[in-house]
């Protein structure tokens, strides 16, 4: 009888390539797909992030109502106030009906895109209400998670994460997965930055105390100034009214880094475009002795008096920063702001020793559990369970190499999915053996034994499989992070259990027997 | 080596009375405390919540470390010892998630630590889950239940009683039903009970013994590995439902072994009297193979639950009792109760 045949060629050949896929893990080599590591293994952060994507809709609503007063001031249209409700829609009271036909053109040739659900006459002039079209409200919701995706994805690579991953998980949720980060508190702060920088000019006409007893003039608002005492921990905030008209923002921005003062205080350089240039020249030169104030984020940074025009596109901002602040800051400054603020809703983070002490104690109970069952197998069995135990060893190739060529994630519970499955691999090959020796026990010769026992065990143990195979497909789609990692192992164990009982070890057998004249069989 | 000799006869049948009894006491048990504590006890993955572990360089005072944290004004936390006696390590939990707590939770948990023990502390894992999020993954787990619950229904009455068709009109009927009361906006495990029961139903209507067995034993091996979680107070976690699936998957493979072996036997007899005898005959055969499959499977997760770290061990633990429990109801439930359906039929 020959020795290769076409089957045991196909066997080997199945083998051979595990071990192939397998060692880049251990030796860096051809074909370079190494397993790789769950965050729980290696660690690092996983991150889900809301995108407060109301908000984008929100500033779009401000956006169109500054703009709608100033095409009425234009138009020399009066009105008594255009104001927004909760469910972003705008009310504009015009005064005196006679203006109607007016406003309507100018809403129907420029503001094409809003809805026009109700005119109302009130006392003294007429209520427009108006409203953002529900497909145009859901396509700045969907921009603006793209656009904070975008900005993060900018970030993260600044910061310098090898290997991160970073997408949308559903609607406005961003899911971040960044392995082997050193300093997770710095990095949520930097993600989270909404970095909205604005300059507005303080309103040196109002009185502060005076806003901040009742209510701040119209067409100004409160921002604070947030120093922190970096021995004591405690803050200062110093309030100051701002003008809400907003002279420049970061959007023109091309540059921002840092730099340092002559006290070598870290501050941030920043370098407007050629449009912004020239508009932060004009603010400057229309308002020298007044103040203009650096807001970010709703913060005031500093509001230097502007003691002349300023040319050349080129300001800093300036805040008692520490060295990683101001690194981040510009940073977040470079990779553009978050169209809308982003909130944290689900982390997991493990640290590096962590990982560590998981794999080497996943690895230990493998190692301790497979001995058992291997030695258990050749008590049993005798040799008969030198087959299984051989079968066992290229099943769990086998799942580590499909690992490695499906680019798989191998997590914790992965690791308890192959313990698992050194378990349950041998019991296809229990069932075999069984088999076998009740049919050596009803008087057959071992060849017709083995027939008869793989014969009569196929089907049994393909049913048998085919429940836990189904499990493992439903965890897979509806697991998430390290359980899909459970999924992922226990699918390929039940799969590789097949294949090394049902194909290998028959083989195995035939190939005794094939050359063996003796009647014994060591079961 | 043979742990069960050839030949072996036990009454499995005879017994069948006492199995049942013990099954419902363990079931009654779980359910009583299920109802005490109002439901399984959720941890952070379902409820929300945020959780810190922590390890010192040597040992602290609890006392010490729920003062650090009063401090820094964490209010309603837990503190409790973590992995093995000398690890120093701690898991803290509070119900708040990061809109209470800031941003930079685990720097003000470091430094609240730090000033109350004067010892720097170790942040090894945070975990935070929003309440929005802990909704969605129990709807998730929920659904992953009801999909392999539904899979496997559909697989068990297509491939035991050659009958795809009513196979297909069983799935027909659950989604319909499902479909049916998720009208009127009932939670998920009302609905998934209300699957369970129009299967059953369906099963006995149709006269699918082997299926009827097959779920019963299913709903027996959750119940009281859901009941044992909860009657000793344990965490109900993600990793806890992907246990519960793979129980599912177990305990099916050992009842379907068994089944076959039924199967195989049954054919071709037509005489009464013997069926209790080829029923116990079955279960006999291949009672070698349950326990020594069983065996194995335990042992590695045995070595899992000692060796595999903390973070770990409560699926271990959940994975040993539905191994046990699993092997005993595929003998003891599943058996019977077609063996009674069974009689039922012919008689």
């Amino acid at each position: 009888m020959k020795f290769f045949t076409i089957k045991r060629v196909l066997i080997l050949g199945v083998i051979v390539a595990a071990v192939v896929c397998l060692l880049p893990t251990f030796t860096n080599t051809w074909p370079h797909k190494k397993i790789n590591l769950g965050l729980d293994l290696q660690g690092g952060m996983h991150l889900v992030l809301e995108v407060q994507s109301e908000e984008a809709v929100k500033a779009e609503i401000d956006r169109t109502i500054s703009q709608l007063k100033l095409d009425l001031k234009n138009e020399k249209i009066q009105h008594m106030g255009i104001d927004k409700t909760a469910d972003h829609k705008i009310i504009a009271q015009i005064s005196g009906a006679d203006n109607r036909s007016a406003v309507e053109k100018l809403l129907s040739d420029e503001y094409a895109g809003l809805e026009v659900p109700s005119v109302k006459n009130i006392d003294g002039g007429i209520a427009f209400t108006l409203r953002l079209p529900d497909k145009e409200s859901d396509s700045i919701k969907k921009m603006a998670t793209e656009q904070a995706l975008e900005t993060i994805r900018n970030r993260i690579d600044e910061f310098g994460v090898s290997e991160p991953d970073i997408r949308i998980q559903s609607g406005n949720r961003i899911l971040l997965q960044l392995p082997g980060i050193s300093d997770p508190e710095r990095a949520k702060g930097l993600i989270g930055k909404t970095a909205q920088l604005t300059f507005q000019l303080v309103d040196e006409q109002g009185d502060v105390n005076a806003a901040l007893a009742g209510k701040p003039p119209v067409g100004d608002e409160i921002l604070y100034q947030v120093r922190k005492n970096s021995g004591t921990g405690s803050q200062t905030r110093t309030p100051f009214l701002i003008k809400k008209h907003v002279e420049l923002d970061g959007s023109h921005l091309t540059n921002a880094r840092v730099e340092f003062d002559q006290f070598q205080q870290p501050q941030v350089g920043i370098e407007f475009s050629r449009k912004g240039s020239r508009i932060f020249e004009r603010i400057t030169g229309a308002n020298v002795n007044k103040r203009l104030a650096i807001v970010l984020d709703k913060n005031v940074y500093s509001a230097p008096n502007i003691q002349d025009r300023i040319s050349g596109g080129k300001a800093r901002i300036t805040g008692h920063f520490t060295l990683e602040e101001a690194t981040d800051l510009a940073i977040a400054l470079r990779a553009g702001s978050l169209p809308a603020p982003v909130k944290i809703i689900e982390e997991r983070t493990v640290g590096p020793t962590l990982g560590a002490d998981s794999v080497r104690m996943g690895l230990v109970s493998m190692l301790v559990g497979g001995a058992l069952v291997i030695f258990f197998m050749i008590i049993y069995y005798k040799g008969a369970g030198l087959v299984a135990d051989l079968a066992l060893i290229v099943n769990i190739l086998l799942i580590g190499g499909g690992l490695a060529v499906f680019g798989a994630t191998l997590t914790l519970p992965g690791i308890a999915g192959i313990i698992l499955t050194i378990g349950m691999a041998v019991d296809a090959n229990v069932i075999i053996f069984e088999r076998i020796r009740e049919e050596l026990r009803a008087g057959r010769s071992p060849k017709a034994a083995v027939d008869a026992g793989y014969d009569r065990a196929t089907l049994t143990i393909m049913d048998a499989n085919v429940t836990t195979l189904i499990v493992a497909i439903v965890l897979f789609q509806f697991g998430t992070g390290t359980i899909k990692g459970f999924a992922i192992t226990l699918g390929l164990g039940i799969v590789a259990s097949l294949f090394t009982a049902l194909i290998l070890s028959k083989s195995i057998y035939d190939l005794i027997l094939a050359n063996k004249q003796s009647d014994a069989l060591s079961i | 080596m043979q742990f069960i000799k050839p030949g072996t006869h036990i009454d499995f049948m005879g017994m069948r009375k006492l199995g049942f009894i013990f099954s419902l006491i363990l079931i009654l048990a779980g359910i009583v405390s299920l109802i005490i504590h109002n439901g399984p006890n959720y941890g952070i993955d379902f409820a929300g919540g945020t959780l810190v572990q922590v390890k010192f360089s040597q040992k602290v005072d609890v006392s010490d470390i729920r003062k650090g944290l009063d401090e820094i004004g964490l209010k309603d936390v837990s503190v409790q010892g973590f992995g093995e006696q000398g690890a120093h390590e701690y898991l803290i939990r509070t119900s708040s998630d990061a809109d209470a707590l800031g941003n930079q939770l685990s720097d003000t948990v470091s430094k609240g630590l730090k000033d109350a023990t004067s010892l720097e502390p170790d942040i090894r894992r945070v975990e935070m889950v929003g309440p929005q999020v802990g909704n969605d993954l129990k709807k998730k787990a929920l659904l992953a239940i009801f999909y392999s619950l539904l899979f496997i229904t559909i697989y068990i009455s297509g491939r035991f009683e050659q009958k795809w068709t009513i196979a297909g009109i069983t799935a027909g009927a659950l989604m319909a039903a499902v479909y049916f009361l998720s009208v009127f906006n009932l939670s998920m495990p009302f609905l998934i009970a209300a699957a369970l029961v129009v299967s059953l139903v369906l099963f006995w209507y149709l006269q699918l013994q082997y299926a009827i067995g097959a779920i019963v034993a299913l709903i027996h091996d959750v119940t009281i590995t859901v009941g044992v979680f909860s009657l000793l107070n344990l965490d109900f976690s993600l990793q806890i439902i992907a246990a519960l699936l793979t129980i599912i998957g177990y305990s099916l493979n050992d009842t379907i072994i068994v089944f076959d072996r039924i199967r195989e036997n049954i054919k071709g007899n037509s005489d009464h009297s013997l069926v209790p005898d080829l029923f116990n005959r079955s279960i006999n055969e291949t009672l070698s193979r349950t326990i020594l499959t069983s065996f194995t499977t335990l042992v590695v997760l045995l070595a899992l639950f000692f060796l595999g770290g903390e973070i770990i061990h409560n699926f271990a633990f959940a994975m040993i009792i539905g191994i046990v429990v699993g092997t005993y109801s595929s003998i003891f439930i599943a058996s019977p109760i077609v063996f009674m359906a069974h009689r039922n039929k012919k008689g």
